[in-house]
């Protein structure tokens, strides 16, 4: 079993998403730290990219903070082996496949292990395109996320029965952390999902309040904050850490 | 040329969120039912001929041909066609296309704004909405072109992100798409993205070598010696290579943006500065630093200022069968300028840097030798920007 699995024996999961670097690698590893003491279960670390095409605006800025920062892969690499002296929780990596496919596939998937990355969530390689790194990440034991969108349909069952790690429900239609869009049925999603597996279900979700998450995870396994928690960093910078903490607080309280 | 996942070699595929999936399947299913139905074919053709008024002309430049003193050279007028370039070919294809697949609204991206105002062109035709995004410094730099997209009902939408050039239209297309499938269709403006759209937009574009071919055996009774056209994301090139792939004996040479040159860091020539990538839904040769993050690119033609290239192109420059040429922002000017003197033909920047490239080469063929150089615009839209370039600061 996966250690990602262990982030959904402690009753409904909550998933942080935070990027690496933004506004700097100290605020981070005081907004991970902050979050996991607190209580999330796993903590989604987005390596940033020059041009993040599932995102929406909020992350998009956070991509261009951090990479202004002069934030890189091997530094993010350094940080999270420093993290790991004291973090318990899983975590996974947030990117896209360019990034790892610069690093080499073999060279970024052994760093991942090395440095304890449990998973991997590539929001640019669908279904169709993961033996591109899949393979190599069964060799590390680098779980390698799929996730579900609103469309996917009659696609649901074979995504869902290779899944490893958990699979993140993608719950509106759109870029992450833009509101709005059309309405969606996540409960509906899950359940199409439980036809054909009993992977753990993380539903993402653009809002903010405890309340929504906790209405979000009614069906599912867990929630993600998309974009949360990079608003309080937005909002708050160098200081966001100890509003995150009692946000994650918040958050897992509604949750229970 | 494209096996069935979509692949040129290793290039290509569908690196694109699980969201995009279904309606890029969707739109491989409704192109392979079209593609060879004769009604399909038949209406499509008569937009091309009556509208956009195709065939093109393959002109003889008499006068180039003198003056560089080696090989004959022809041009394909893709700037003839209706609103000035061989954008329309494609987007013809793609309105049509979206509108049998009960499609309403056409999305695009545009650099130059060439592919914007031909797909603004065709929704006003077809009766569809129609948003196309625009980098917001190519805004400024093609002013003209905007107001044409305004005036043929499309709303046009600055994008401000990254380097607010092409590669960002792109993205804002895609993000746009990924909330919006189910009455839109995204009518991709080049050999790029994911499969299905590289093998597409090429098929489309196509008609541009197939006419090629047939003009030239007729005036000359046999295959040119030597292709060359413009390459951004390459849909002109493609479309000007793809019935000579096969003819071994005709070069196929593409003529990439070097900018201020491939020794600078203001280039956009990604064959000759690039490496491996995945971005905008495909595998294949990008500019970016040594973390994978795509690096911002320059020339002075907004159509080619992209940082990567279509995957079929990649896969062509890997087997040897087409040469890629950087051409730089000088040698495309002058260019630019040494059409419009000599044959009174104002081309694309976009173009005159396949004209510079022509003009290097042609001198040191034989005489029994011929080149065939795309202009895959007119230049007009240019001239505001050549000035500046020389100095001097036009107001309308």
């Amino acid at each position: 079993m996966s250690n990602i699995r262990k982030a959904f024996e402690n009753g409904k999961a909550f998933i942080a998403f935070i990027t690496c670097g933004d506004p700097d690698l100290e605020t981070t590893a005081a907004a991970v730290r902050a979050a996991a003491e607190n209580g999330a279960d796993l903590i989604e670390l987005g390596i940033p990219f020059s041009d993040p095409v599932a995102e929406g605006p909020v992350i998009q800025e956070a991509n261009v903070r951090a990479l202004r920062s002069g934030v890189t892969t091997d530094k993010i690499f350094a940080f999270v082996r420093e993290l790991r002296r004291d973090v318990r929780i899983p975590l996974v990596f947030m990117t896209y496949a360019n990034v790892v496919l610069s690093r080499g596939a073999e060279t970024f998937i052994s760093a991942c292990q090395d440095t304890g990355i449990d998973g991997i969530i590539l929001p640019d390689l669908p279904f169709e395109e993961k033996d591109e790194f899949l393979p190599v990440c069964r060799r590390y034991g680098v779980d390698l996320i799929s996730s579900i969108a609103p469309t996917s349909g009659n696609r649901t069952a074979i995504i869902s029965r290779e899944a490893e790690g958990f699979l993140y429900i993608v719950s509106s239609l759109g870029v992450t952390g833009a509101g709005g869009g059309d309405k969606t049925d996540p409960a509906s999603m899950i359940r199409a999902v439980r036809e054909s597996s009993d992977i753990p279900c993380a539903v993402s979700f653009d809002g903010s309040s405890p309340e929504e998450a906790a209405a979000m995870a009614a069906a599912a396994d867990g929630v993600i904050a998309d974009s949360a928690i990079v608003r309080l960093i937005e909002r708050y910078g160098r200081e966001a850490a100890e509003h995150i903490g009692e946000y994650v607080r918040a958050v897992k309280q509604a949750l229970r | 040329m494209t096996n069935p996942n979509g692949r040129f070699g290793m290039h290509g595929g569908q690196y694109i969120p699980e969201t995009l999936m279904n309606a890029v399947i969707e739109l491989e299913e409704a192109y392979n039912r079209y593609k060879d139905d004769p009604a399909f074919c038949e209406e499509l053709r008569e937009l091309f001929n009556e509208y956009a008024g195709r065939p093109s002309r393959l002109y003889f430049a008499k006068k180039m041909t003198e003056d560089l003193g080696g090989a004959k050279i022809y041009l394909k007028r893709e700037d003839l066609n209706h609103t000035g370039a061989h954008k329309i070919n494609n987007v013809l294809g793609q309105a049509l296309l979206a509108k049998k697949m009960g499609k309403t609204r056409l999305i695009a991206e545009t650099g130059a704004g060439q592919h914007g105002v031909a797909t603004a062109t065709a929704a006003a035709l077809m009766g569809m909405e129609c948003v196309v995004f625009m980098g917001e410094e190519d805004t400024v730099r093609q002013a003209l072109n905007v107001y044409r997209m305004r005036l043929l009902g499309a709303e046009v939408v600055p994008v401000k992100t990254g380097t607010a050039t092409l590669k960002d239209a792109v993205s804002a297309a895609m993000r746009e798409w990924t909330s919006r499938i189910a009455d839109t269709h995204y009518c991709l403006g080049s050999v790029m993205g994911p499969h299905p759209f590289p093998t597409i937009v090429r098929d489309f574009q196509a008609v541009i070598s197939r006419e090629i071919r047939e003009q030239l055996l007729e005036k000359e009774g046999r295959l040119p010696d030597a292709v060359l056209a413009c390459v951004g994301g390459g849909s002109n090139a493609i479309g000007s290579f793809y019935h000579f792939i096969p003819e071994e004996g005709v070069r196929l040479i593409g003529c990439e943006a070097a900018g201020r040159g491939v020794d600078t860091f203001e280039t956009a020539a990604t064959i000759a500065t690039g490496k491996i990538g995945i971005f905008h839904g495909m595998k294949s040769y990008f500019c970016q630093d040594e973390f994978g993050q795509i690096a911002p690119v320059y020339s002075i033609s907004a159509g080619l200022d992209y940082p990567g290239v279509g995957p079929e192109h990649a896969w062509l420059h890997d087997t040897g069968r087409a040469e890629y040429v950087p051409v730089t922002d000088e040698e495309a000017v002058c260019a630019f300028e040494y059409l419009a003197r000599t044959e009174g033909i104002i081309p694309a920047i976009e173009s005159a840097h396949a004209v510079a490239h022509a003009m290097k080469i042609a001198p040191g063929m034989g005489e029994n030798q011929i080149i065939v150089i795309t202009i895959s615009g007119r230049g007009d839209k240019d001239c505001v920007s050549i000035a500046r370039y020389r100095g001097e600061d036009l107001h309308e």
